[in-house]
C-alpha cells in the first residue's frame, strides 16, 4: 500500500531548502516552561487537566508539557494523544495515511479541561479535525489550544490560547520542528520553497 | 486457359527466388525470376522474397455450425482459415446437432463449398452424440459425399477402452483414423488448468498431465493390438511426447498434433484469471512447451493443428470457472509457428510445409492438398512474408468471436496471398469476397 | 500502492505491518463513547456475496459502518451465475451506483481478480473469499491475533512457528495464511493427509508434514482448518473417524503444545472431528477473539484502500506526503 508516514509539518519537504533556525533547544525548553506555567495559571492549578497531543510531534510536546506541569504541581497530570487523520477534511485528497496513536488517559476527558497540543499552528484545519475527534471521545468542560509556533495564514476561525512564538511566514515557506525523541535534536527551522528562495 | 496468375519473386519453401505461374487451377510454370513474359490479362503479384508454401491444412478446427452460429459459421471460419494461409480445414464434430450422421457431415461439406474460401472436410463423431456409449455410423459418413476419414469425439475423450478398441478396428475398413482427445475424465473432473505450482497458488482445480498421458499410453497399445491408425489431438505434455516417441519407435501407426498455443503459451498466463487463456487441454509449463517444440522438430509430433475454438464474449468475459474452453487459432497459426519454430531454427520452411500441409493432408487422406510445389500440381498455395510483423487485433478477424490469446502481441510472418485451386482467396493480406 | 486486496501476496512486509498497526488503532475504538469514525463518510461500500457467509458479511458490514460508510448488501446467491454474465452485469450495476469499494465473496477462484481487472468498475475490490483461492482478510486477522498474543501486538511475526492443519487443498484460508505468514517472517508447517495437499505445494515457503504429532511440540500457534465432510465421498480420506484420529486436535495433542501456544480456527468448526470440544473452549483457544479482531482488521483494510484518494495525487501535492 506504500502509505506514507503521517507528516505533521505541512508544506513542501522535497523541494525545500533549509532556512534559519527559529528556535533552538534552549529556546524550546524556555517556551515549554512558560507555556506550562501559563496553563497552570489559567486554570488556577491543574486539577482537572488532561493534556492531549496531536501525533506525532504534538504528542511528544504534550508529554513534555505534562511533565513540567506535574513537576510544578507535585502530582502527575494525565496525558495522551489524539489522532486526527480520519477527521481531516483533506482525507480524500491523499492516499490513506498511517494512523497515529490515540491514547486517552484512563480517567477519560468528560468534564475535564483538555489542553490540545500541536507543534505548528497554520491553517487551523488540523485543530478543527482534532476538535471533532475530541467530540467523539467525550465532552470536556473546555478545550484549550497550545502550540509552539503560530505561523499565521489561518483558514478557519481558530486561535491558540498558548503560543510559544509568533512567526510571520510566507505561504511558500514551511516550519519544520525536530525533536530529540524522534529526530535526535531539538530545533525549529524555517524551510523555504526552492522556487521561492530563488526569487 | 483462364487468367494466369504470376507470383513474382517468391521463394518456394524458402529456397531460390522464382516466378511461379498459375493457370487453370494448377502450377503451370516455375521459372527464374523475370523470365516470364507478362501477357495481357495476366495478374501479377509482386512477392519478391516472400516464401511460397503449399496451402496449409488444419486437421482440427471448430467451425461451430450448425448450432453456435453466434460464435462462428462455416463461412466466417473458412475466411479466417484463408487469411491464415489455409486451403483446407477439418471441421470438428462437436456441433449441435453433432456431426454423427451422413446428413450432418454432408451439410457441413455443402456449407464449406458455398463459402468457398477453403475446402472444408467434416470430421465425424466416433460415438452417437459424443455420448461415449454407442458407435456412430462411421461407415455411412465415410461413404457419404463428405468422404469422412477422420473421426473424433473431440472435446470429449473416448474413455471406454472397449469402445475405443472397436472404433479403431472398425475404421480400418475405410482407411479411417480415430483422432483421440486424450483426457481421462475421472482425473479431470471439474479441472480448470494445468495441475502444478501455478494451480496450487491460484486455487483452480488441477488437470494433471497424467490424465492425458494415461489415455495416450492405453490408445497406442490398443492401436498396436488391433493394427489400426491413431491420431492424438493437441498433445500438451512432455510425457505425451515421450510416449508417442516410444510408440513410433515400436512401429505403431500413431500420429500426433500440437496446437500453436501449446507451442507458445504456459500456465503462467492463468495468473491473470482471464479466461482467454482457458483451453482444453490446458496450457502447461515451460518444460512442456520446450518438449512439444522439440517433438515437432524431430517429427514425433507430425503436425500443427489449430484447435481453433471460437467462443462468444458471453462465454469468455466471465469468471474462469464458468468460462468456455478454447481459443482462436486459424489467423495466427503460421505466425506462431514461425515465432516458436522457424526463427529459433527448429524447423525450416520445408519442415513447415511438411508439418502444416503435407502431413495433415496425409493423415486426413486428402488427395488435393499438401502436394509438392511442382508443375502440374493443383495450385493450393499460400505466400507468407516472413520478415514482416503484425500486431494481433481480434477485431480484425472475420468471425464474431474475439477470443484470441495473442491479442496485442506482435507476431512475425504475414500471410499475403492464398490460392485455392488457383483462385485467389487472399490478396495482399485481404480476403477476396 | 495497491488499489485492491485480491491476494494476501499483494501485501509486502511494510504494507502488512501497516494493516496490522492500523487495525490496532481501530481496535481502540471499542473504548470510546462514540464507536464510529468518520473516515469513510460519504463513501459507499458494497458487500457482494455470491456465497452465503453471514459471519464474513456481518464483519465487513460492521467494519464499514464503524467507518461511517454507506453499506449496501448485495446477495447474489440464487441468481443464476451458471452463464457467468451475472458477475459482469452486477459489476456494471455497482459501477453505476458509484461503489467506492466492493467486498466480494464468490465461489469461483479469481472472481475478484476479474472484477478488479476486467475494467468493469473503478472502485476498490476486496476479496472476502474466492473459491479455493484466497481469503486475505482472514489471514490478516489471524496474523493480528497471533501478533497480539505472541508479539505484544507490535512488529511482525519473525521466528514464530505456525502449524496449519487440515484441508489445505481446498482452503482459501490456508493459501492466504501461507503468503502472509511468510511475508511477516513466520515459519509455517502444513499438516494434512497427502490427498489434501495441492500438487505444487513443494514450491510454497512451508514445511509439509503428514503427521500432526511431529510439529506440535515446536508450534507457537496451531491453526485448524475446516474439513468438509463431503470430501469423504471424493475419497480424500476414508472416514471422519480416521481423519479425526490422525489430524484432529484433541486434549492429548493439546498437551504436546508449548505452554504459550495458541489454538486458532477460522470457523465454522466441526467439533469432534477437526477439533475436540475441550480444545475449542480451552483458555488458549483464541477462536472467539478472532471474530472480534476480524472487524478491526477489516476496518483497517477499508480505511487504507478507500479512506484516501483513489486517483494518483496531483504532482504539486506529492512532496508533502513524502511519496
Amino acid at each position: 500500500m506504500g502509505v506514507p508516514e503521517s507528516v505533521p509539518n505541512r508544506g513542501p519537504a522535497a523541494a525545500a531548502e533549509v532556512g534559519p533556525v527559529v528556535l533552538d533547544a534552549g529556546d524550546l525548553h524556555r517556551v515549554l516552561t512558560r507555556i506550562s506555567h501559563e496553563i497552570i495559571e489559567r486554570d488556577k492549578g491543574a486539577e482537572d487537566l488532561v493534556v492531549l497531543g496531536i501525533p506525532t510531534r504534538g504528542a511528544i510536546l504534550a508529554r513534555r508539557l505534562a511533565d513540567r506541569i506535574g513537576a510544578a504541581e507535585g502530582r502527575p497530570v494525565p496525558v495522551g494523544s489524539i489522532d486526527v487523520t480520519m477527521y481531516r477534511d483533506d482525507l480524500n485528497m491523499h492516499p490513506a495515511r498511517a494512523l497515529g496513536p490515540t491514547e486517552i488517559p484512563p480517567g477519560g476527558i468528560d468534564g475535564r479541561v483538555v489542553v490540545l497540543v500541536d507543534d505548528v499552528l497554520f491553517s487551523g484545519r488540523t485543530v478543527r479535525a482534532a476538535l471533532d475527534a475530541i467530540h467523539d471521545v467525550g465532552r470536556p468542560r473546555a478545550v484549550r489550544l497550545a502550540v509552539i509556533v503560530d505561523r499565521g495564514h489561518r483558514e478557519l476561525p481558530i486561535r491558540a490560547d498558548h503560543v510559544g512564538k509568533n512567526l510571520p511566514t510566507h505561504l511558500g515557506e514551511s516550519v519544520r520542528m525536530r525533536l530529540t525523541e524522534i529526530d535526535g535534536v531539538d530545533e525549529i527551522v524555517l524551510m523555504r520553497d526552492k522556487e521561492e528562495a530563488a526569487r | 486457359m483462364t487468367q494466369r496468375i504470376i507470383l513474382r519473386g517468391v521463394r518456394p519453401l524458402g529456397g531460390e527466388s522464382a516466378d511461379v505461374v498459375v493457370a487453370d487451377g494448377v502450377i503451370h510454370q516455375i521459372a527464374t525470376p523475370g523470365s516470364v513474359a507478362v501477357a495481357d490479362g495476366d495478374r501479377v503479384f509482386e512477392l519478391t522474397g516472400q516464401v511460397l508454401l503449399p496451402g496449409l491444412v488444419d486437421l482440427h478446427t471448430h467451425l461451430r455450425e450448425p448450432g453456435r452460429e453466434d460464435a462462428e459459421t462455416v463461412r466466417t471460419g473458412s475466411a479466417a482459415a484463408a487469411l491464415g494461409g489455409f486451403t483446407a480445414v477439418h471441421a470438428m464434430a462437436n456441433t449441435d446437432p453433432v456431426a454423427d450422421t451422413a446428413g450432418v457431415v454432408e451439410q457441413v461439406l455443402r456449407l464449406g463449398q458455398e463459402a468457398g474460401y477453403v475446402d472444408v472436410f467434416p470430421v465425424g463423431a466416433v460415438t452417437v452424440g459424443l455420448g461415449g456409449e454407442q458407435l456412430a455410423e462411421l461407415g455411412a459418413m465415410a461413404d457419404s459425399a463428405a468422404r469422412v476419414r477422420v473421426f473424433s469425439d473431440d472435446g470429449k475423450c473416448v474413455d471406454d477402452a472397449l469402445l475405443m478398441r472397436r472404433a479403431l478396428e472398425y475404421v480400418k475398413a475405410f482407411d479411417g483414423v480415430i483422432a483421440q482427445h486424450a483426457q481421462e475424465p475421472r482425473l479431470t473432473s471439474g479441472a480448470q488448468m494445468n495441475e502444478g505450482a501455478v494451480s496450487a497458488v491460484l486455487g483452480l482445480r488441477g488437470w494433471p498431465a497424467v490424465a492425458e498421458e494415461s489415455i495416450i499410453a492405453r490408445d497406442t497399445l490398443l492401436t498396436a493390438h488391433v493394427g489400426s491408425r491413431l491420431h492424438v489431438c493437441h498433445v500438451s505434455t512432455a510425457g505425451s511426447v515421450d510416449l508417442i516417441r516410444r510408440a513410433k519407435d515400436r512401429g505403431i501407426d500413431v500420429t500426433a498434433e500440437v496446437t500453436p498455443h501449446h507451442l507458445l503459451l504456459t500456465d503462467e498466463t492463468a495468473r491473470s484469471y482471464d479466461p482467454i487463456y482457458k483451453v482444453n487441454p490446458p496450457l502447461r509449463t515451460e518444460r512442456d512447451v520446450l518438449a512439444v517444440r522439440e517433438g515437432l522438430a524431430d517429427g514425433t509430433l507430425d503436425i500443427v493443428a489449430t484447435d481453433h475454438a471460437p467462443h462468444t464474449s458471453e462465454d469468455k468475459d466471465c469468471e474462469w470457472d464458468v468460462a468456455a474452453f478454447g481459443m482462436l487459432g486459424l489467423p495466427t497459426a503460421l505466425s506462431v509457428v514461425i515465432d516458436t519454430m522457424v526463427r529459433p531454427g527448429l524447423l525450416d520452411w520445408a519442415g513447415v510445409a511438411e508439418r502444416l500441409s503435407a502431413a495433415p493432408a496425409r493423415i486426413g487422406r486428402l488427395a488435393d492438398h499438401g502436394r509438392p510445389l511442382a508443375v502440374g500440381e493443383l495450385a493450393n498455395l499460400t505466400v507468407v512474408d516472413p520478415d514482416a510483423t503484425w500486431t494481433v487485433d481480434p477485431w480484425d478477424f472475420p468471425g464474431p468471436s474475439r477470443n484470441s490469446p495473442y491479442r496485442g502481441m506482435q507476431l512475425p510472418g504475414v500471410v499475403t496471398t492464398t490460392l485455392l485451386r488457383g483462385r485467389p482467396t487472399v490478396v495482399e493480406g485481404q480476403l477476396q469476397w | 500502492m495497491i488499489s485492491h486486496l485480491l491476494s494476501a501476496a499483494d501485501l509486502d512486509h511494510d504494507d502488512a505491518v501497516l494493516v496490522l498497526d492500523t487495525a490496532a488503532e481501530m481496535a481502540t475504538l471499542s473504548d470510546r463513547s462514540v464507536k464510529k469514525l468518520p473516515a469513510l463518510r460519504g463513501k459507499t461500500v458494497v458487500n457482494l456475496f455470491f456465497e452465503d457467509s453471514t459471519r464474513t458479511r456481518i464483519s465487513f458490514e460492521a467494519a464499514a459502518k464503524r467507518l461511517s460508510a454507506d453499506v449496501i448488501n448485495f446477495s447474489a446467491k440464487g441468481s443464476s451465475v451458471s452463464k457467468g454474465e451475472t458477475l459482469k452485469d452486477t459489476a456494471l450495476t455497482l459501477q453505476a451506483m458509484g461503489a467506492d469499494a466492493v467486498v466480494i465473496r464468490h465461489g469461483a477462484s479469481g472472481a475478484p481478480h476479474r472484477l478488479a481487472e476486467a475494467g468493469w468498475i473503478d472502485g476498490a475490490v476486496i476479496n472476502a473469499g474466492d473459491g479455493t483461492h484466497e481469503h486475505p482478510t482472514q489471514a490478516l486477522l489471524d496474523a493480528y491475533t497471533i501478533r497480539r498474543h505472541l508479539r505484544g501486538g507490535e512488529g511482525d511475526l519473525s521466528g514464530l512457528r505456525v502449524t496449519v492443519v487440515g484441508d489445505v487443498l481446498h482452503s482459501r484460508v490456508a493459501r492466504s495464511n501461507v503468503h502472509l505468514l511468510d511475508t511477516l517472517g513466520a515459519k509455517v508447517t502444513l499438516v494434512a493427509p497427502p490427498t489434501l495437499l495441492p500438487v505444487g505445494v513443494e514450491e510454497w515457503p512451508v514445511t509439509v508434514s503428514y503427521s500432526l504429532d511431529d510439529p506440535l511440540p515446536e508450534s507457537d500457534a496451531v491453526m485448524m482448518l475446516r474439513v468438509q465432510r463431503e470430501r469423504m465421498n471424493a475419497a480424500f480420506f476414508p472416514s471422519a473417524r480416521e481423519y479425526s484420529r490422525r489430524y484432529g486436535l484433541d486434549q492429548k495433542r493439546m498437551d504436546m503444545l508449548p505452554e504459550h501456544a495458541i489454538v486458532m480456527h477460522p470457523g465454522p468448526m466441526i467439533r469432534g472431528m477437526e477439533i475436540a470440544d475441550g480444545v475449542a473452549d480451552h483458555d488458549r483457544s483464541v477462536i472467539v477473539e478472532q471474530v472480534a479482531n476480524g472487524v478491526s482488521v477489516r476496518m483497517a483494510v477499508l480505511y487504507l484502500l478507500v479512506g484516501g484518494a483513489r486517483e494518483p495525487r496531483p504532482a504539486e501535492l506529492v512532496g508533502e506526503a513524502g511519496l
